[in-house]
């Protein structure tokens, strides 16, 4: 077992045996559940609203050089400076490249799980510029110095007891159990930010290949100041964000609020298209759009898994899969959590050191359920273990595998090797729970129930002679 | 109509009771049932984990035994989606793919089998108790089957079925992923157990027998005296 | 090689094998038909203009924005007086607009005009930001706000009360034709920045508990006029 597998085991044994984290955990999901299904009842066909919804994902992503074209080509017409970057580093010398020349001094950023991905504040950081997120749930985690726990809900693990104890440390204000009060400390201290910043970097949840804008959907009006105030604006946008069509939004906008957090449309869904233009009384003097690959371009070469680049990152499949409820967002120790990120990752970062995370799953389902583009979330989990097979497989389990076809494929020695396990049993019995037990990893929390006395073959039999 | 029962390996061995429940159920309802004894495993195992090389020799050879069968009753809602659902995926661009689309066309997990094929919701079972419902995942999302089972629930005499709030949650089984993952596995079964005992119930029903492997499992390290029953073995009394 | 061709390139290898459908029930191919026009995909939002307002005002009540039919000018700025009376505003911030400057003139309130340029740290203390909009999205209780219509980017967001004006014309059914309208009005001309706001800003990242006024203002009122 690889070092980060060992540590996503250690990680979920921990968190699964934290009961009051778990209890947590399922109570902020439970409000989820109802207004979710509320507002889905408001489409008059959520069902074939997920279809027109993948179908459109379907015609970006297959024919995505021609819609990527045409988004950056309507950008730039309009004076934004478009930069490909094919991999993380090539983003973070960009944006670090920006800064400096700038010669900027304070930055101020918006939720980008993107950024997250490329470890772009580390990069700002030891190149010398304070970068603040703005966002309230990345504000906390940013201060906590620890990785978002949800791709949309970055801070549901805390108590507003354990959010007061970390501002009153770090930010020297005084505890209040009350969040209103909470929300308005990390409030005056970023509309200092946001006035004071001279660059603001953001994400993008979707790109508009037709009129060449991005799209930033949230809550706290926290990205609209991001760029609305400092002189520059940096979005950085994965490659797969790209929606063919500007009517695209009407359906796109309270699809991603529906699923992604149970709200018939978010606050605020602003469309940026360009520097500010002549006779507009603010906006950023420069803004770049740095289109990231980053091994996008990987995925979409899979064709089978082709629809895992079909993803609004809404988190709707963290939010019913119960794994995630039961081990965190922590545990999968990388920036994607939950169904979509045990898909994807094994691509982005390597199957040999992530392959874990596509099979720590029983396959229920729910994901491709809920998922509102209809990507075959936990049939990618199984396409991945197929793959992880191939790559470097595990002498031990190869052997019981073959093992195991081999006596399936035998009805004879399946019937021996039932008789034989039936004698064993007892046996088993007494080394059960201990380390001797083979199958301690079930025995060690679950009953095992006792073989039949009679197998149904053999009860079947003693049918056919009476 | 000729019924074919297509019995999994651990209903073999750990449940055989089950299938001869779907036996005494449907030889009441006056069909005539064969078990071909050559069968063994629907390959689910070996598919789950990724070898698929190994799932698909071990289905061939079930693909042949069934070859002739008219209409095959699968034990276990997993089992039905290894061979509904899967089977045309496994056996996609490989020379037996048309065989596999139609033992996958003809075969059905035993509620769906009763509702929607022999068109009965009432098979004349009694069994006064109360009992709650657990949904196996691949019956209820590869398989779509969330009315069947309760539909004949329903018409079983004096029993009163409540919902509980977690009927669709997985219970953590998973396959190999139950040891693979014991503690997460675990979680996600204590989860569920605690839904069941929120419900006061005396029994819990569902369609798949690895699931209440699971179930059970948990509820007696628990201490808990709820009892665990599969669809069949309901339905068989009367 | 640019950066670009090589990303277009790795594109373009890539989408060289076609996707196989997924994987259903039976192997069938999966749904084939889509769901009927674009727009029925949320709840209708109704034939007529006041069928239309009836939706935005209760939508809007859901989201926590004050919202007034108005009979004429007059009403609104009672309103709005009001409102400066009750918040007890000392300074507003505003943009140069039919109804932003008759509405701004009988309040007589200091004010901070961004038509031109300002400085941040005066918006930043304004107790309220005067609007008008490019329309208002009955279905969804939404105001759809430009640069050019409302005072560029920040004017509607950073003072904690945002105020909008609109016209009965400015009414639209639903999201697609909102952008139907901008897309018709402005051609190949967009202004930089568009945005749909519905209500006052929120959060709920701590314990998933609502909190209006995190970023953004904490009170959005909408004025309607003929």
């Amino acid at each position: 077992m690889n070092a980060g597998a060992k540590e996503f085991n250690e990680a979920a044994r921990r968190n699964t045996a934290d009961l009051r984290q778990r209890d947590r955990i399922q109570k902020a999901l439970a409000g989820y559940y109802l207004k979710r299904e509320d507002y889905q009842n408001r489409f008059p066909d959520w069902a074939g609203a997920r279809d027109l919804a993948a179908e459109i994902k379907r015609e970006a992503i297959n024919h995505l050089d021609r819609y990527l074209d045409e988004f950056a080509s309507r950008l730039e017409a309009r004076g934004t400076k478009v930069f490909w970057a094919p991999d993380g580093q090539a983003a973070r010398d960009y944006i670090v490249g920006v800064a400096r020349q700038h010669k900027v001094r304070s930055i101020i950023k918006s939720k980008s799980m993107t950024a997250e991905e490329i470890h772009l504040n580390d990069a700002l950081e030891q190149a010398g510029f304070e970068v603040v997120e703005s966002d309230l749930g990345e504000f906390i985690v940013q201060l906590r110095r620890e990785p978002p726990y949800h791709i949309v809900f970055p801070a549901m693990h805390l108590t507003r007891q354990q959010i007061s104890d970390l501002f009153h440390d770090r930010l020297g204000s005084e505890p209040t159990n009350n969040p209103e009060d909470l929300t308005m400390i990390a409030r005056r201290i970023m509309r200092r930010k946001y006035c004071e910043a001279d660059l603001g970097i953001s994400g993008a949840n979707f790109a508009i290949a037709e009129t060449g804008m991005i799209s930033i959907t949230e809550n706290e009006g926290n990205a609209r100041l991001t760029t609305s105030l400092p002189k520059i604006h940096v979005a950085l946008v994965g490659i797969e964000k790209v929606l063919p069509k500007l009517s695209d939004l009407a359906l796109f906008l309270p699809m991603l609020a529906t699923a992604g957090a149970g709200q018939p449309i978010t606050c605020y869904n602003t469309l940026y298209g360009g520097p500010r233009q002549p006779g507009e009384s603010d906006g950023p003097e420069e803004f770049h759009v740095v289109l990231l690959d980053n091994r996008r371009t990987e995925l979409l070469a899979d064709a089978e898994q082709r629809d895992a680049l079909h993803c609004i990152r809404c988190g709707a499949c963290l939010n019913v899969c119960p794994v995630f409820k039961n081990i965190g967002g922590h545990s999968y120790g990388t920036t994607y959590q939950g169904p979509i990120g045990s898909v994807i990752t094994p691509h982005l970062r390597g199957l040999q050191d992530w392959k874990h995370l596509s099979q720590a799953s029983s396959l229920c389902g729910a994901c491709s359920q809920t998922c509102p583009v209809k990507i075959d979330l936990h049939h990618h989990l199984l396409h991945n273990r197929r793959y992880a097979v191939r790559l470097r497989p595990a002498p031990v389990e190869n052997c019981l595998q073959a093992g195991l076809a081999f006596v399936m494929c035998r009805p004879r020695l399946y019937a021996l090797a039932a008789r034989l396990a039936r004698i064993a049993q007892p046996l088993s019995r007494l080394v059960e729970g201990t380390v001797l037990d083979p199958l301690r990893a079930w025995t060690k929390t679950r009953s095992l129930p006792p073989m039949a006395v009679k197998s149904f073959h053999q009860l079947w039999q003693e049918r056919k002679k009476s | 109509m000729k019924i074919t029962l297509f019995i999994p390996c651990f209903v073999d061995q750990f449940y055989p009771q089950v299938g001869m429940g779907i036996v005494q159920v449907l030889e009441r309802l006056g069909h005539s049932v064969d078990y071909p004894e050559a069968q063994t495993c629907c390959g689910q195992p070996a598919f789950n984990a990724g070898y698929w090389d190994e799932a698909r020799a071990v289905a061939e050879r079930q693909m042949t035994i069934f070859r002739d069968a008219e209409a095959v009753v699968i034990a276990s809602g997993s089992c039905g989606a290894m061979v509904q659902v899967y089977y045309p995926e496994l056996f996609r661009h490989h020379p037996r793919e048309k065989e596999a689309r139609t033992l996958a066309a003809k075969t059905f997990e035993f509620s769906d089998f009763l509702v929607s094929q022999l068109r009965v919701v009432d098979v004349g079972a009694r069994f006064p108790a109360r009992a709650t419902f657990h949904d196996g995942c691949h019956a209820l999302r590869e398989l779509g089957l969330k009315k069947p089972p309760r539909q004949l629930l329903q018409h079983v005499r004096g029993l009163e079925l409540v919902e509980m709030p977690e009927a669709e949650t997985c219970c953590g089984f998973g396959g190999t992923f139950a040891v693979k993952f014991p503690m997460i596995s675990t979680a996600m079964g204590e989860v569920k157990c605690s839904s069941i005992a929120d419900t006061g119930a005396e029994y819990v029903i569902s369609n798949d027998s690895s699931c209440l492997m699971q179930i059970r499992g948990i509820l007696d390290r628990q201490g808990r005296s709820t009892k665990t029953l599969h669809l069949a073995e309901v339905l068989a009394q009367t | 090689m640019t950066y670009r061709e090589i990303i277009l390139g790795r594109i373009r290898e890539a989408l060289k094998v076609v996707a196989p459908p997924p994987i259903f029930r039976n192997g069938a191919a999966g749904p084939s038909r889509l769901p009927a026009a674009p727009p029925l995909w949320l709840p209708s939002a109704g034939g007529t203009l006041g069928e239309q307002i009836e939706l935005f005002r209760r939508n809007a009540e859901e989201l926590k924005a004050g919202f007034f039919e108005c009979a004429n000018l007059s009403e609104a700025i009672q309103h709005v007086k009001e409102l400066a009376v009750a918040g007890g505003w000392k300074k507003i911030g505003r943009h140069s607009g039919e109804l932003t400057d008759a509405l701004a003139q009988e309040l007589g309130l200091p004010e901070v005009r961004t038509d031109g340029g300002y400085a941040v740290d005066d918006l930043e203390s304004c107790d309220a930001g005067l609007t008008e909009c490019e329309a208002l999205v009955a279905q969804t209780g939404s105001v759809l706000v430009s640069a050019p219509s409302a005072g560029g980017r920040a004017l509607s967001v950073l003072p904690p009360h945002h105020v909008v004006l609109a016209r009965g014309s400015q009414m639209v059914p639903d999201l697609t034709a909102a952008l139907q309208r901008v897309q018709k009005k402005f051609q190949d001309k967009f202004p930089s920045f568009l945005s749909f706001i519905s209500g006052p800003s929120r959060t709920g990242d701590i314990e998933r508990i609502l909190v209006l006024g995190a970023h953004g203002p904490k009170k959005l009122t909408i004025l309607l006029l003929p």
